[in-house]
Formats: C-alpha cells, sequence, structure tokens
C-alpha cells in the first residue's frame, strides 16, 4: 500500500510546488521584479552613497578643495590616483605652497573600496553617481579630475 | 595534472572527462577531472588555480587598512563576514575597545550577508537539479539585502564596510526600517521556498542519502559551516567562539546528521531562520555611540602572530596575521572555508552519477575566488 | 461544408483538370508539403516564444519585449542570426553522420506533424494506421539525437545522446500503451475516425478513470518523449552543458532547437486528439462551423502545451536512474493495469455516453 500513498504524496507535492509558480504566473501582470534598464534612465536614481565613480566637485568660481597632500595616492591599494603637483606662490598668504597640477585617476584600476575618500582632509573628492562606465577606448578610463584653470579655494588647509 | 597520470589508470570501461573551467554547475572556473564509468563516477581530481589572485601575497605589501579590501574579492558572497574577521583580528592585536554600536551593526550586516548569500545558494542549488525557477525567486530576495547594502555602504557586492576600529561610516537612517520591512518579507518567502523545493518528491529523491559524508570524515577533512553541520558535527565559531555581538544573542545552531545533500540543504534552510531571529534580536536595539574610533593614519601591529576566526556562510575563516612590526603584515594566511569542503568532494561524489555530483557540488556551495584566492 | 475548406476541393479539382494525373498529383504533394512546412516554422518560431515569455511570467520577469508587438517577432530575429552564423564542427568528427542527424530529427517532427485532424477534412494523410504511424515516425528523431550525439566526437554529447537512447526506449513504452487504452474504447487508430467516436463525448469522459490515469501516463511519458524538463537528462545544462547538441551552431543547432518545441506540439496534439476530442468543440457549440474545429484543436493544445511548460519550469530535473526507475517500477505496471481495467470498462459498457 506504501506503493500508493508514495505515488499520492509525490503527486500532492508536485502540485504544491506548480501551485507557487502558478500563483506568481498568475500574478505576472502586477509587474516584474526586473528593471527595464535603458528605458528607466531618467527614473533611475541610485542610494546617496552608492559608489559609482570618484569625482571632484568643483564650485561656481572653478574651485576645487584639494591641496595635494598626496594622503589619498597614498591610501590607495592599486595606484588608481595619482597626484602631479607643484609649488607655487599662494595669492593670499604669499607663502610658498604646495598645489596640484593634475588630479589623475585611473578609473580602470579602481576598486571603490572608498579608503581615498575616508582619508582626504579638505573633502575634496567625493563619490559620482555615474555607473555607466561603457568606453570604447580604455583610455578614456584615465580621467583628470581637476578641470582646467581650477584652482584651491582659499582658506582650505589641510 | 598532467594527462599521462590519467591515461595510466585507464580501464578499458572508463574515460575521462573535463569538468570545467568553463560548466555551468562549476559555478565559476573550477576545473574537474572526472574519471566515469558510463555514468558512474569513479574519481572527481578538482584542479585548481584558474582564478589564483595572490590576495595573501598582496597583504604583504598592503597596509591593514587596504588588506580589508582585498578580502571582498575572496569570498565576495559574504564580503562582509570577510571584512570583519581582518578588522578583528587586527583590533585583536591592537587591544582595542570597540564601541557596542559597532559590534551590533557588524553582526547585523553579517548575517544579513549570510542571508543574501544562503539566497543565492538556494537558487543555484535549484538550477543545478534542474529547477530554473528558483533562481529567480532566491535573487527576487536577494536584491532586497543588496539594496539595503548599497544603501548603506554604497556598494551590493564587495562592501568594504569595516576598517579597522569600527566602521567608515555609520548606518543610513533608514536601515532599520527597511531591515524590518525585509524581515516581514522574508519570513513568507521561506516557506514559499520549502513548498516550492524543499518538499517536491523529485528534490527529495535527488539529494537524500546522495553525497553522504560521516561526521569522522567531516572533522578529519577539515569540513566546517553548514557541510559539517549536516554531518552532525557542531562547528559554529558563532557558538563556540563568539565574537562581536554574538554573545549577546540568543540562537540555535542548524544541525542535522544525515550527512547526505538533503541534510546539507536543511542546514542551510534553517541558518536562514536562524539569522532572522538574530537579526530581529538586535535590530531593535542598536546602541547609541561612536561608530569608528579613530586609529593612526598609519597601522602598526605589534610584533607577534594573531589568529581571528570568524564563520563566513560557507563555514570557518581564519586570518593567520604575522606582524614584524611594520606597516604591513609579514604573513597573512586565510583559511577559507571552501578550499577544505571542496577537498571533500572525491570522498564523497565518487560511486555517484553525474547528477550526484553536480548535486553534492551545489550543496558544498563552493565560491571559486575563496578557493583560489 | 463550408466554403474555407471547400477551397482545397477546388484547388484539387483544378489541378486534375489541368494536368495530366501523375503531375498533377505531384503538384498536389509539393503543394501540401510547402503549406505543412509553413505551419512547422511558423508553430515552431511562435511556440519557441511562448515558452520564453511563460518562463518568464513565471519567474516574475517580462521575457522578449523589444522586436515587434510584445517581442512577436524576437524568434524569427534569433532564426536569422542563426542562419548567418558559421557551422562549426570538431575535429575529427564523423562529418556524414554529424551533418545527417539533425535532419532525421526534423524530418521525424514534421512527417508526424501531416496526419492530424486540423478540423474537418483538413488532414494532409487521413491512413487507418494514423495512431501507429504516429508513434513509430515520432521515435525516429531519437535515432537523429543517437547520430548527433555520436558523431559530435565529443564525450558530454555521447553521454546526452546516450542518455536519450535509454530514455526515449524506455518512455516509447508508455506512450505506446496508454495510447493502447484509449484504442481499446474507439476500435479504430484512424485519427478521422477517433474524432468520429468522441463526437458522443470526449473520450476523456467516456473512458473516465482509466481515461484520467492514461492521460496523465501519456503526459508524463510525452515530456519525457520529448525530451523536456523534469526529463530534460539529454541536454541538462547543469550536467552536459548542452547535451547531444553541444557541437552544433547555427542553422543545424536551430534544426535541433525547432524539433524539440514541435515534438513538444506534435504530444500534445496526440493527447488533444485522443483525449480531448481533437477539434470537436465542447457541447457542440460551433457544430455548424466547421473552420472554428482550427480553433478548438490549436486552443486545446495550447494548454497542454502550457501544463508542459509549467512542468518544466516548476520542477527538479530527475536523474538517469530514478527517470528508469519512474518508467519501468510505476508508469509501466501502472500502464498494463489500467489495460485490463478499460478492457473491463468496455466489456461490461460502463463509458460515459451522451
Amino acid at each position: 500500500m506504501s506503493y500508493f500513498s508514495e505515488i499520492f504524496h509525490g503527486i500532492k507535492t508536485l502540485l504544491t510546488g506548480m501551485g507557487v509558480t502558478g500563483k506568481y504566473f498568475l500574478n505576472s501582470r502586477k509587474g516584474a521584479i526586473t528593471q527595464q534598464y535603458p528605458d528607466n534612465r531618467d527614473t533611475l536614481k541610485m542610494f546617496d552613497r552608492f559608489r559609482g565613480e570618484v569625482i571632484m566637485p568643483h564650485d561656481v568660481n572653478n574651485e576645487h578643495t584639494c591641496t595635494g597632500c598626496q594622503k589619498c595616492e597614498i591610501a590607495c591599494p592599486n595606484g588608481s590616483i595619482e597626484i602631479i603637483w607643484d609649488r607655487g606662490i599662494d595669492e593670499h598668504s604669499g607663502k610658498k605652497k604646495k598645489k596640484i597640477d593634475k588630479f589623475v585617476y585611473h578609473l580602470s584600476l579602481c576598486t571603490m573600496c572608498g579608503l581615498c575618500i575616508d582619508v582626504c582632509p579638505t573633502d575634496a573628492i567625493k563619490w559620482g553617481q555615474n555607473f555607466e562606465n561603457s568606453v570604447y577606448d580604455r583610455t578614456q578610463l584615465t580621467r583628470v579630475l581637476n578641470k582646467p584653470g581650477s584652482k584651491l579655494r582659499p582658506g582650505v588647509e589641510d | 595534472m598532467e594527462d599521462t597520470t590519467v591515461k595510466s589508470n585507464f580501464k578499458s570501461e572508463e574515460y575521462f572527462i573535463n569538468m570545467g573551467p568553463q560548466h555551468p554547475a562549476t559555478h565559476g572556473v573550477l576545473r574537474l577531472l572526472l574519471t566515469i564509468d558510463g555514468e558512474i563516477i569513479k574519481k572527481v581530481e578538482p584542479d585548481l588555480g584558474y582564478i589564483h589572485r595572490s590576495i595573501e601575497k598582496m597583504c604583504e605589501r598592503d597596509s591593514y587598512q587596504q588588506i580589508v579590501h582585498l578580502t571582498d574579492r575572496m569570498d565576495y558572497l559574504s564580503a562582509n563576514i570577510n571584512n570583519e574577521a581582518v578588522c578583528l583580528c587586527v583590533e585583536k592585536a591592537l587591544e582595542m575597545e570597540i564601541p557596542e554600536r559597532v559590534k551590533v551593526i557588524r553582526t547585523i550586516i553579517g548575517e544579513l550577508t549570510r542571508i543574501s548569500s544562503h539566497c543565492l545558494w538556494w537558487g543555484v542549488m535549484g538550477m543545478d537539479v534542474g529547477a530554473l525557477t528558483t533562481f529567480f525567486y532566491g535573487f527576487r530576495d536577494r536584491e532586497l539585502l543588496n539594496d539595503i547594502f548599497e544603501e548603506t555602504c554604497g556598494a551590493r557586492l564587495t562592501m568594504n564596510y569595516n576598517v579597522p576600529g569600527g566602521l567608515m561610516f555609520d548606518i543610513h537612517p533608514n536601515f532599520v526600517s527597511r531591515v524590518k520591512e525585509f524581515i516581514t518579507h522574508f519570513k513568507t518567502k521561506i516557506p514559499e521556498y520549502d513548498r516550492l523545493l524543499t518538499d517536491n518528491v523529485i528534490f527529495h529523491k535527488r539529494t537524500k542519502g546522495v553525497g553522504v559524508l560521516s561526521r569522522e570524515d567531516a572533522i578529519s577533512f577539515g569540513a566546517s559551516g553548514p557541510v559539517g553541520r549536516g554531518s552532525g558535527y557542531s562547528c559554529d565559531v558563532r557558538k563556540y567562539h563568539p565574537y562581536s555581538a554574538l554573545s549577546q544573542v540568543d540562537f540555535n545552531e542548524a544541525i542535522r546528521t544525515e550527512g547526505d545533500t538533503f541534510a546539507r540543504y536543511s542546514v542551510r534552510i534553517q541558518e536562514m531562520w536562524e539569522s532572522l531571529s538574530i537579526v530581529e534580536q538586535l535590530i531593535d536595539n542598536i546602541p547609541e555611540g561612536d561608530f569608528r574610533i579613530p586609529t593612526k593614519a598609519v597601522i602598526k601591529l605589534p610584533k607577534g602572530e594573531y589568529f581571528q576566526r570568524v564563520e563566513t556562510a560557507r563555514g570557518e575563516l581564519g586570518v593567520y596575521i604575522i606582524s614584524t612590526g611594520t606597516k604591513s603584515p609579514y604573513r597573512l594566511k586565510f583559511r577559507s572555508p571552501g578550499f577544505s569542503n571542496l577537498s571533500l568532494l572525491n570522498h564523497i561524489a565518487v560511486g555517484g552519477k553525474i547528477g550526484d555530483l553536480v548535486a553534492t557540488m551545489a550543496t558544498l556551495d563552493l565560491v571559486i575566488p575563496d578557493i583560489d584566492r | 461544408m463550408s466554403s474555407a475548406l471547400s477551397i482545397t476541393g477546388n484547388i484539387h479539382d483544378w489541378l486534375y483538370g489541368a494536368m495530366p494525373e501523375w503531375a498533377a498529383s505531384l503538384v498536389e504533394m509539393v503543394l501540401i508539403a510547402l503549406v505543412y512546412l509553413g505551419i512547422f516554422a511558423i508553430a515552431g518560431l511562435f511556440l519557441v516564444l511562448l515558452e520564453r515569455r511563460i518562463a518568464a511570467w513565471f519567474q516574475q520577469r517580462l521575457g522578449p519585449n523589444r522586436v515587434g508587438f510584445q517581442g512577436l517577432l524576437q524568434t524569427m530575429a534569433d532564426a536569422l542570426k542563426l542562419l548567418s552564423k558559421e557551422l562549426t564542427g570538431t575535429n575529427r568528427a564523423d562529418t556524414f553522420l554529424y551533418n545527417l542527424a539533425p535532419y532525421f530529427v526534423i524530418i521525424s517532427s514534421l512527417m508526424a506533424l501531416s496526419v492530424f485532424p486540423f478540423t474537418q477534412e483538413f488532414q494532409a494523410f487521413d491512413i487507418n494506421i494514423g495512431l501507429f504511424f504516429l508513434i513509430a515516425v515520432s521515435s525516429i528523431g531519437v535515432i537523429g539525437i543517437l547520430l548527433g550525439g555520436w558523431g559530435s566526437n565529443n564525450k558530454y554529447a555521447l553521454i546526452g545522446a546516450m542518455r536519450s537512447g535509454v530514455q526515449t526506449i524506455s518512455y516509447e513504452l508508455s506512450v505506446g500503451l496508454s495510447l493502447l487504452t484509449m484504442v481499446l474504447l474507439t476500435g479504430t487508430l484512424q485519427l478521422s475516425q477517433i474524432v468520429e467516436v468522441q463526437k458522443s463525448g470526449w473520450l476523456i469522459v467516456q473512458g473516465h478513470i482509466p481515461a484520467i490515469i492514461a492521460f496523465m501516463i501519456f503526459m508524463i511519458s510525452g515530456t519525457a518523449e520529448t525530451n523536456r524538463a523534469p526529463f530534460d537528462m539529454v541536454e541538462a545544462e547543469s550536467e552536459l552543458g548542452a547535451g547531444f547538441h553541444t557541437e552544433y551552431s547555427g542553422m543545424k543547432f536551430a534544426y535541433f532547437f525547432l524539433a524539440e518545441f514541435i515534438n513538444m506540439f506534435i504530444i500534445c496534439a496526440i493527447a488533444t486528439t485522443v483525449f480531448f476530442g481533437a477539434w470537436l468543440s465542447p457541447f457542440g457549440i460551433t457544430e455548424s462551423i466547421p473552420v472554428l474545429g482550427v480553433f478548438w484543436f490549436m486552443l486545446k493544445t495550447m494548454l497542454l502545451v502550457f501544463l508542459m511548460m509549467w512542468f518544466r519550469w516548476t520542477f527538479p530535473r530527475l536523474r538517469i536512474d530514478q527517470l528508469l526507475t519512474l518508467e519501468w517500477k510505476y508508469l509501466l505496471p501502472m500502464n498494463l493495469m489500467n489495460i485490463v481495467i478499460m478492457a473491463v470498462l468496455v466489456w461490461l459498457n460502463l463509458t460515459i455516453k451522451f
């Protein structure tokens, strides 16, 4: 008799399983769990802490807050950040001071660990929300973060 | 592995097959050299090294803050627990007193990571035995967790949320409410998992009595995590060497004694419930306080050897640091759960069919980057 | 007789009037073959799309919905892509058998398609051993799979092919016996006659309990015959990569792929014809419009196809030895028992007739 009860039990479990998928099939009109990615670009908003890429915010006067202390360069485990710097006379204090020439960021080497942003004493670099990083040539992934002609915001000390 | 060794063992009825490195069931770039007689497996030889990135060697170059992010890339499904292991080890060496808030948050995120890892495993387990729909249901619930992680740490998989001395930043204001939302959602989903797969008669046939691992063998092969506990070997690091806030919570160690594929499966399902209960106990009483103790910019561990073990989703992860007092370790060894769990594959898969091998491998829950490092 | 159906008759008359007899019959054969090829291609492509959409709905996804309205042209685009792809092969493969295999598979399913009574008088080939012919022809396909697996010079393909051989030989029995159970009821093998019998109630109602058991057995073994999940040992992707068609690419792969879906359609069409009254409408509500027969036939078949898809997207796969256990220890004894019950039923005249 266990032969038949086994069969009935088996069929019952199979039907329960079909019930689960069947329920989702009937509710499939309510919408999918997947995203329609390129279509929802306008409404797609990343979380505010999202780690997309490292950016350097500039204000309206084209000024940033990077003093060129190179702490981020040391903190980076992969050498994604290279700071090319120079010494120049500061306009305000008249002292000789370090200033950045180019803040080079290699997105292709970056692992998004966030250590550079963590150590930055002046909050000169931040996480950007951009995640669409595909390019045709990988040299385009090497970026200079400070804009041309930009300078250090007066009063920022590390 | 030279081909000649295989050829010398050849009998006329047996043949040799390469499973992987590109094979859907090996979950990555594991290569298995199978000697098969018809459908019956005679010998399984794992061939590793296809994704070796010498993480341990890179650790000898990096500072202790930098090491943490490398551990994300080992067992990427329990990234946060790996991070925690390194941080705990460094903190132990520095004899730092960690705020209660950090401990609780680390535990909550660790357990959520475990659930997320088990969700993925459940989906893939179903797919390995042929039920393709489980994959999407598992991922659906995992996405909710990943959203929580992304909101809190900014990354979905490689979180790098821990730093020696605490957390990189405080939890997001939405964190508590979102986790509670997830708990209520997920409590309705695990019974559904059971109805869809666990109770299914075909699934029972496929998994019961397959890939049996005895308790003695589990101990002698160094099995840990759900694989060991499925064989009745009580080995939960969270119970025996509680770390972070795990000593404050009350939970049961999921243990089954059968030692077969189904036992390992049930242990993981049970662990999801236990992890949910741990999170539930902690989520309402996250103590106030600092989320980070400032450390020196260059951490130098005192000369000596340090060891810390944690329970990742796959088993016991050990971090062993030898320091000579410089800014980076002299030697850093990870005892990864996947490696010892993989080593017993030959022991339990021989004599089964090809289908059994796939089911057995699915319950070992291998993450190949964790094995190769 | 409705006007739409008399078109075939008109063409027939006109052909025989315009040409000598041998030429007319030749032209007619070619025309019919072309019509069936069309049905084959359209049904195959449509079923692939249906499978993908239904799978998506089971899995809370959307499925292909970009190419054409609701993705209707998706499979067409895929077929075009496959046409343009390179036909690769392995070294030291048995080239002749390797190239021959897809045609075996596709021809067997094409031939099986020809005997179905889609509606009244819309049947290309109404032979008196129709059911027998169907079973015989649909099992030729396995030779194609075996040849493909053997000729590919790939061990995964070989394992897949051998599994397929074992599976088809076993399940062929159940398919045959469950249909035989129904033949006891109809007393004929001719498909048009079987439909005729069902005018006094579909066979699943006429034969009640044994007919329902036979239907269940037929659906299980039919799923196994077409190598679909949960019986997709042949191409168990988590075990064998792609099984017997691992080494096939481009259009040769597409032939295997289309044939799989057409076989599914055939199995469901057999079930419709034998158990659910083919083109007969429920309670004869559209008896006066025979063209609607095509609609009813397709509707019933599609419902059964949906059932098979539901199986596929819910159940885990069986292991090869369990597959054989299921057949030899469960389905076959039940089937034999069922035949006896049916025979007693027919003998004692316990069938339900309206």
